[in-house]
């Protein structure tokens, strides 16, 4: 194969030891890069359709500023301690890395708490999903990034269990890895809805 | 390469990444709400703001460049915002002139 | 819902159908328990992770749904022979050229050249298998699972018929209430899901799977064309995802993107569907291109001219299709800035396609060409497919197009670039690898007459057309009056499309025969060879390459047999093969999401979500397997190499 084990000697991290692994890492790089693909279009149906409110209501009439900010600060440091959970399985610290990665989870959960709140207080003032084509654009690009934190709270479960029965292996080494950089792709993305959703709906 | 995180004991990395995170969503947070910018412009310094943001983490955080794919990775990142600019932009370009 | 909602009836050809599927049914069953081939079945086929026998079985579902959507064809053909006609009442014509179109591009083509892709290009760069082989299962799996629900759609519920661009209004609940667009919606999701992963799974095995050597610019033209157009699917198919996923939403819980009220933009579809749709094209054009590429340079003998020059104007393509989709609809009314900027990109992605036609014929030139079947496909390419590039750029015209658009004359530009461009190069590709996927060669005179019945049925067929369009005839109609003077040409067409009908069962023929009665390929490399494909034994040994190879330049394994020896194996050097294990949990997942489709296009949301459930369960089996695969040993590896004569 093009690149052998040699371009790899044991002070590299542990995730990218072997071939199988390296492979599994650059393979989620481009699947992330269809990712942005998606929320692109995603973000393109929102854009062309959200003054579109028909009878239903507008951006200006939903949006409050604080519970975004909260979710906000949520995903934001969610993405900083799972940067540290990273850090850690680098230097070798089970405990540290099993620590970051459950603060992690938990803030994604608060996340996902705080949203499925916003958006059932949405459909008791009569905006739903099928009100008007703003709202159907809005809770389907928002629901969809809300569908993948909460896919990640479950695959990092997994991960952490899998940590426990097996501690480090290149295996679990880079699915954590992975892990990761998913975690840190919907801060990403999250940063977009905060700014073309929240921010453009408030002051438009 | 990855190989100097061994060496690291405090993830300075990390922290100056999530402090200036932070910094550039209250910025945004106050271009919106009061700086007192025409609408347009406001738009312009969000969507500014959020893109430094986006690079940040990829670079801080994701180690776009590292490992021997590290170049690839880069591309495809670098292509993939390329699509995206696209599709949003032509999208809504294309359809400015429904009613 | 009745039973009588539930299976479609009143037709008799509807009920003909149902016969026919229940006997196949039953005679397949019948075939596997008499000759006791099921477990047979299981352990070579079902379960497989071997990206040659997934090729092999994406070729065969290829050539079942180029049957179907082939019968789709020929019924409007016999219903536009003459005027008036009372052979196919308006709402089965709809079904009927709905069906056509998604198959053919879908369910045709698309697995057609993933399957070709699957069995030559890991071979073509020296690997032993793809990336994620076990993904490679799902991909396939999810692509035929889909194929089927979308192919159940005529017997049971009722087919889409909207059309294979499924435009709304006329795609929405309002106008097309039952479950036929549903299943447009969920089944080229799910396989559209696969063929993403395909994209992912290639793309990474070419970059980093190559043998030694082998820089990019030795690559083989076909890998080339295959990396670009997995750069396209990675890129356009989320599109596709998304607007399917609008589009099911509207249809199933009723949102308002493509409605008529509550701020819905039904034009929305169109541009969604577009910005996937051009790329589309593409992804299934520069495969092509990389075929007659090989097939050209092998029996010319030549090395293909300007390769270089070709690569960029791949790479070039990867941009523009991407900036060029609003030609499909500039009569939607855009304006002129709009339209002439993408009229101005879409005459520019001709150009890079021009390129290559040069290179072509610069390769041909003072070759010692040799006119085997898949030659012949290639050359008829070139002058068939200019034809329908040229009307393409007529099509560009913004201004023009509004004569030309959703007429005839646009069918018979994209059936010129389909056919004579994808569909001439899978036979081509078919041809020519075929020894190495099944260890026979096609018989050559039979390909021949499928060649001519092919080609001069397919110009029968087509080249009218483009007058009927310009003679005002627009497409979907499916029917027309007498006085019209459009009956003679539309008797010509409907000859040529026999004659195509001819050629193919030549062709299904021709692939019986062969198995019979086909001569061996013994030296693996039947028609003199270029790339590393040829230096494996016909069929493949199931490591592909018992000691990888190293490459020194463009054409590797002609160089290798130029400088006298040929791929020669030292045994000494042979280590044991790491090879993954087979898994029947792609199959059973695919069936799973096979239920979780067919529940919502019935809206049967408990068995969707039970079916989910189940999905779901094969995702963390699959997260807690520690199956590391298994080693062949050197043994195993000498005997497999001596028996194929290719060792030692
Ligand atoms: C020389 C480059 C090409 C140019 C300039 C071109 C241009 C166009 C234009 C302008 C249209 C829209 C016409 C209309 O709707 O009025 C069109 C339609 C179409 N083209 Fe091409 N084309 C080119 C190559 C191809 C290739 C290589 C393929 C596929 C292999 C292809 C497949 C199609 C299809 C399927 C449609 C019609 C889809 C539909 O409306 O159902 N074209 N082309
Ligand atoms: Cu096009």
């Amino acid at each position: 194969m093009a690149d052998t084990a040699h371009h790899y000697d044991e002070t590299m991290p542990l995730e990218y030891r072997t071939e199988e692994s390296r492979l599994n890492i650059l393979g989620f790089w481009i699947f992330l890069g269809a990712e942005v693909a998606l929320f692109a279009t995603l973000f393109a149906t929102y854009l062309v359709l959200f003054q579109r409110t028909g009878h239903g209501p507008t951006t200006a009439d939903l949006f409050e500023i604080k519970d975004v900010m909260i979710e906000t600060l949520l995903l934001l440091t969610s993405s900083f301690t799972c940067g540290l959970a990273v850090f850690e399985m680098r230097r070798r610290r089970l405990t540290g890395l099993l620590v970051w990665l459950l603060v992690t989870l938990l803030l994604g959960a608060g996340f996902i708490t705080f949203e499925v709140r916003e958006f059932i207080h949405y459909v008791h003032e009569g905006a739903t999903i099928q009100t008007s084509a703003f709202l159907s654009s809005f809770f389907v690009l928002v629901g969809t990034h809300g569908a993948h934190v909460s896919l990640g709270i479950g695959w990092m479960t997994l991960i952490i269990i899998q940590l426990l029965q097996r501690g480090f292996t290149p295996r679990t080494a880079r699915k954590v890895f992975i892990v990761s950089l998913y975690w840190h792709f919907l801060d990403v993305v999250w940063i977009f809805i905060f700014t073309l959703v929240y921010l453009t709906g408030m002051v438009m | 390469m990855g190989a100097n995180h061994h060496h690291e004991t405090f993830p300075w990395k990390h922290i100056v990444g999530f402090i200036l995170s932070l910094v550039l969503t209250f910025a945004a947070l106050w271009i919106a709400f009061s700086s007192g910018l025409a609408t347009k412009a406001i738009l312009v310094g969000i969507v500014v703001l959020a893109v430094l943001q986006a690079v940040l983490q990829l670079f801080m955080f994701m180690h776009v460049t590292e490992s021997d794919s590290g170049k690839i990775q880069t591309i495809n990142m670098a292509y993939s915002f390329f699509i995206a600019i696209v599709v949003v932009a032509g999208s809504i370009w294309t359809m400015a002139f429904v009613l | 819902m009745k039973w009588s909602e539930f299976f479609v009836t009143g037709e008799p050809l509807i009920y003909a159908a149902d016969v026919s599927i229940v006997l196949t049914m039953i005679g397949i069953v019948f075939v596997l328990t008499y000759f006791k081939k099921w477990k047979w079945l299981w352990n070579e086929w079902l379960t497989t992770v071997d990206h040659k026998k997934i090729g092999v079985m994406y070729i065969i579902s290829a050539v079942l749904m180029l049957f179907r959507g082939g019968v789709d064809a020929l019924l409007m053909r016999a219903q536009l022979t003459a005027p008036n006609m009372k052979f196919l009442d308006s709402q089965h014509y709809n079904e009927i050229f709905t069906t056509h179109g998604t198959i053919m591009i879908l369910f045709m083509a698309m697995p057609f050249i993933i399957g070709l892709m699957n069995i030559v290009v890991p071979l073509q760069i020296g690997a032993r298998d793809v990336a994620y082989p076990y993904l490679n299962a799902i991909s396939f799996w999810l692509f035929f699972v889909g194929a089927m629900l979308f192919n159940i759609a005529f017997v049971i519920g009722g087919s889409p018929d909207a059309g294979w661009t499924a435009y709304f209004p006329l795609a929405g609940n309002e106008f097309s209430p039952g479950v036929g667009n549903n299943y447009y919606a969920v089944a080229l999701q799910i396989s559209g899901i696969g063929t993403l992963m395909t994209g992912i799974n290639f793309l990474v095995t070419i970059l980093k799977m190559r043998a030694p050597g082998m820089t990019l610019m030795r690559m083989p033209m076909f890998t080339w064309t295959i990396l670009i157009t997995c750069v396209l699917i990675i890129f356009a198919f989320p599109v596709l995802t998304v607007a399917l996923a609008l589009m099911t939403f509207d249809r199933l819980f009723d949102t308002q993107f493509f409605t008529m009220a509550n701020g819905g933009m039904s034009m929305l579809w169109a541009n969604l569907f577009w910005i996937w749709g051009h790329p589309e094209v593409y992804i299934v054009i520069l495969p092509s291109f990389g075929i007659f590429s090989e097939v050209v340079s092998t029996f010319a003998r030549k090395r293909l001219f300007g390769y270089k020059a070709m690569v960029y104007s791949i790479v070039g393509i990867a941009f523009l299709s991407f900036i060029v989709w609003v030609h499909h609809f500039f009569t939607m009314g855009a304006g002129a800035a709009v339209n002439s900027f993408f009229s101005i990109t879409t005459m520019a992605i001709a150009v890079p396609t021009g390129v290559k036609i040069f290179n072509w014929l610069f390769t041909l030139r003072k070759g010692r060409i040799r006119f085997t079947t898949a030659m012949l496909w290639s050359l008829a390419f070139i002058p068939n497919f200019v034809i329908g590039g040229v009307t393409g750029v007529m099509l560009a015209m913004a201004a023009a197009d509004y004569q030309y658009h959703n007429s005839y004359f646009l069918i018979a530009h994209f059936h010129y670039v389909l056919i004579a461009g994808t569909v001439f190069a899978c036979f081509a590709g078919l041809h020519y690898w075929y020894p190495k996927m099944f260890g026979h060669i096609l018989n050559e005179r039979l390909g021949k007459w499928t060649f001519w019945l092919f080609m001069i049925g397919f110009n029968i067929c087509f080249f009218p057309m483009y007058f009927l369009g310009l003679m005002g005839m627009t497409r979907r109609m499916y029917t027309y009056s007498a006085g019209l003077g459009w009956t003679p040409l539309n008797v010509v067409a409907s000859v040529g499309a026999a004659l195509m009908g001819i050629g193919f069962i030549v062709l299904c023929y021709n692939i019986y025969y062969s198995a019979r009665y086909g001569e061996r390929d013994m030296t693996g490399d039947p028609w003199d060879g270029r790339t590393l494909e040829w230096a494996t034994s016909s069929p493949v040994a199931h490591y592909n390459f018992a000691v990888i190879p190293e490459v020194k330049d463009l054409d590797a394994y002609w160089e290798m047999k130029k400088s006298g020896k040929g791929f020669e194996i030292d045994e000494e050097k042979l280590k044991p093969i790491h090879m993954p294990s087979n898994s029947g949990r792609p199959f059973l997942i695919s069936i799973a999401f096979f239920f979780a489709g067919f529940g919502l296009v019935f809206k049967w949301f408990t068995l969707a979500i039970i079916a989910a459930v189940f999905i779901i369960l094969g995702l963390i089996l699959r997260s807690f397997d520690d199956d590391d695969g298994y080693y062949i040993s050197v043994d195993e590896i000498k005997r497999t190499e001596r028996l194929t004569g290719k060792g030692a």
